[in-house]
């Protein structure tokens, strides 16, 4: 049997995407939410191996840290805090759930398509006409490596658009805290500086009491 | 054509048994000589019984281990169960491949190295999660979300810290890194991150002071709590593993990895890999010190601490790294 590069490419690409694809589905199908948020993961891991073969290692990378270091630990915490899991077979199994999921088919079916349309326009456009998407490539440095090449065209061509986008992330953040930020009264906090800036004087009084008399503790 | 694979195959399995042998001896190795430091520092002998001055210690204790029986609790989640130490240990390893122990001693010399590890040690927070929720209990699920959340924000420092480094170097890769270190390592210039890096690892690596997630007066052992046998000493070899990469870690990004500190006569003699792990014990007696030395640290405060305190000041620390950089035009050429 002959082996070449060409097709050690092509196995680990078919088993990266199919256990990418075959995870996708588990996410939707699989009962229990935690199962479906490792599912997740386990799809963002076949991803950025998928990212890594087609030479965008420093996407791939991204990908992982970004998508399976943060935004999934954020999921897996939000579904084990509601601990939705326990809810999942009585939702299932109810008549009431069948009657919304059949009410939800249509939204389903109607986005589906449009991402389908999406899909179509812009693969076939890509295959029939490539020179329209010629110019839109940027100039890409010879012998540089991607991260170089990234960093050369987002920080220069598209700085306006990296900028916003960054606002949008800073405005949401701030919005959320704002939006649940709840200030409790009769909290109380520890400061560092005043526990360290507490002297002795201030700290301890030194009191003379008188014979049969006592003293009156501040009330 | 199909032995050329073959071979590379058998070549490349027989590096990566090469590399993880001594990795996992390693790992046995620094065991004992935690236990070690923590007794000296608390004027007891610690193990010293089994092998010369109880080298043989940790592999006493891995007997142990092996001939215990594994229980799995009931009510848990057997897959995840399972599944949890053995990702613990997988990540602790793998990310060993990138790191280089001398100019052409590496696995996998990667253009994105510095990434990779950085995604390998976020991934690392799995295995707790996984271990703390499928065992379905109470301790183990407030150990493995203290630990989630501590370790999420002081990657976001450590993030930041490695930034600080990228900018005096210009590549991503480790080899570079360290090669970029010839003149001066990078602890001089970029002390206050070297300190941050430090304490952010301690975290990272649920060491003391921030050993919260397994804080024993509270949580019994945090999510190695239903673990018993093989399984809770690949937590545990998996846990060491990690903390021997945050050594070797930092000594690439500040210490100058296997470069001796001075280019001497004396000092030329000793092979840079030695260099390397010298460094490398070096940080990791610090580590056990801490260990020894500093109380733990309440909840709010290491939160505190990672957010409020060592988030801004790396943030401002590049920008002071940066301004130097460009006033005195001294940024890396690509």
């Amino acid at each position: 049997m002959l082996i070449d590069d060409r097709m050690i490419q092509g196995i680990f690409f078919y088993i990266f995407a199919l256990i990418a694809i075959i995870s996708a589905i588990m996410v939707t199908v699989s009962r229990n939410t935690v199962h479906s948020v490792f599912f997740l993961i386990l799809d963002f891991v076949s991803i950025s191996c998928l990212f890594i073969m087609s030479g965008a290692e420093f996407l791939g990378m991204i990908m992982l840290i970004v998508y399976v270091g943060a935004v999934a630990v954020l999921f897996l915490f939000v579904v084990m805090m509601l601990n939705v899991a326990q809810q999942e077979n009585e939702w299932f199994q109810s008549k009431k759930s069948k009657e919304q999921n059949s009410s939800h088919i249509p939204v389903g079916f109607l986005i589906s398509t449009i991402i389908f349309f999406e899909l179509i326009v812009v693969i076939g456009g890509w295959k029939l006409k490539p020179e329209i998407f010629s110019n839109l490539k940027p100039e890409v440095m010879s012998g540089a490596t991607n991260t170089h090449s990234i960093g050369s065209v987002l920080y220069t061509d598209y700085i306006h658009l990296f900028q916003i986008s960054g606002m949008i992330l800073l405005v949401s953040m701030i919005g959320a805290i704002v939006l649940t930020y709840k200030k409790r009264v009769g909290l109380k906090r520890q400061s560092y500086i005043r526990q360290i800036s507490r002297e002795k004087i201030s700290g301890v009084e030194i009191v003379t009491v008188d014979k049969n008399k006592g003293v009156k503790i501040d009330v | 054509m199909s032995l050329f694979y073959l071979e590379t195959l058998l070549i490349e399995t027989y590096k990566i048994i090469f590399l993880v042998l001594p990795v996992l001896t390693a790992v046995a190795l620094i065991v004992w000589l935690d236990r070690r430091v923590w007794a000296f520092v608390q004027k007891r002998r610690g193990p010293n019984v089994v092998g010369p001055f109880g080298l043989l210690q940790s592999l006493a204790d891995a007997l142990k281990y092996i001939f215990k029986e594994i229980i799995i609790p009931a009510t848990s989640n057997k897959i995840i169960f399972i599944l949890a130490p053995i990702v613990t240990m997988t990540l602790a390893l793998i990310a060993w491949a990138v790191i280089p122990f001398d100019e052409n001693l590496v696995l996998a010399d990667i253009n994105v190295g510095i990434l990779y590890l950085f995604a390998v040690s976020s991934l690392g927070v799995y295995g707790i999660i996984m271990g703390g929720w499928a065992s379905n209990s109470k301790y183990p699920f407030f150990g493995s979300i203290r630990s989630a959340a501590q370790m999420v924000s002081y990657e976001v420092s450590i993030g930041v810290i490695i930034i600080n480094v990228l900018l005096c170097v210009g590549s991503l890769n480790l080899t570079d890194i360290v090669l970029a270190q010839k003149d001066m390592w990078f602890i001089l210039p970029l002390f206050p991150m070297f300190v941050i890096f430090f304490i952010s690892a301690l975290a990272e690596t649920n060491r003391p002071p921030f050993d919260l997630p397994e804080a024993e007066a509270e949580l019994v052992a945090g999510y190695q709590t239903e673990y018993s046998g093989m399984m809770y000493a690949m937590f545990w070899l998996g846990e060491y593993a990690n903390i021997l990469l945050m050594c070797a870690l930092g000594s690439i990004l500040f210490l100058g990895g296997w470069l001796s500190p001075i280019d001497l006569y004396p000092l030329n003699l000793i092979p840079p890999v030695a260099w390397f792990i010298i460094k490398m014990l070096f940080l990791f007696i610090l580590f056990a010190l801490v260990k020894a030395i500093v109380p733990r640290y309440r909840y709010d405060q290491l939160m505190k601490l990672g957010w409020k305190m060592f988030l801004p000041f790396s943030l401002i620390y590049v920008v002071l790294t940066s301004s130097f950089l460009i006033y005195f035009d001294l940024l890396p050429k690509v």
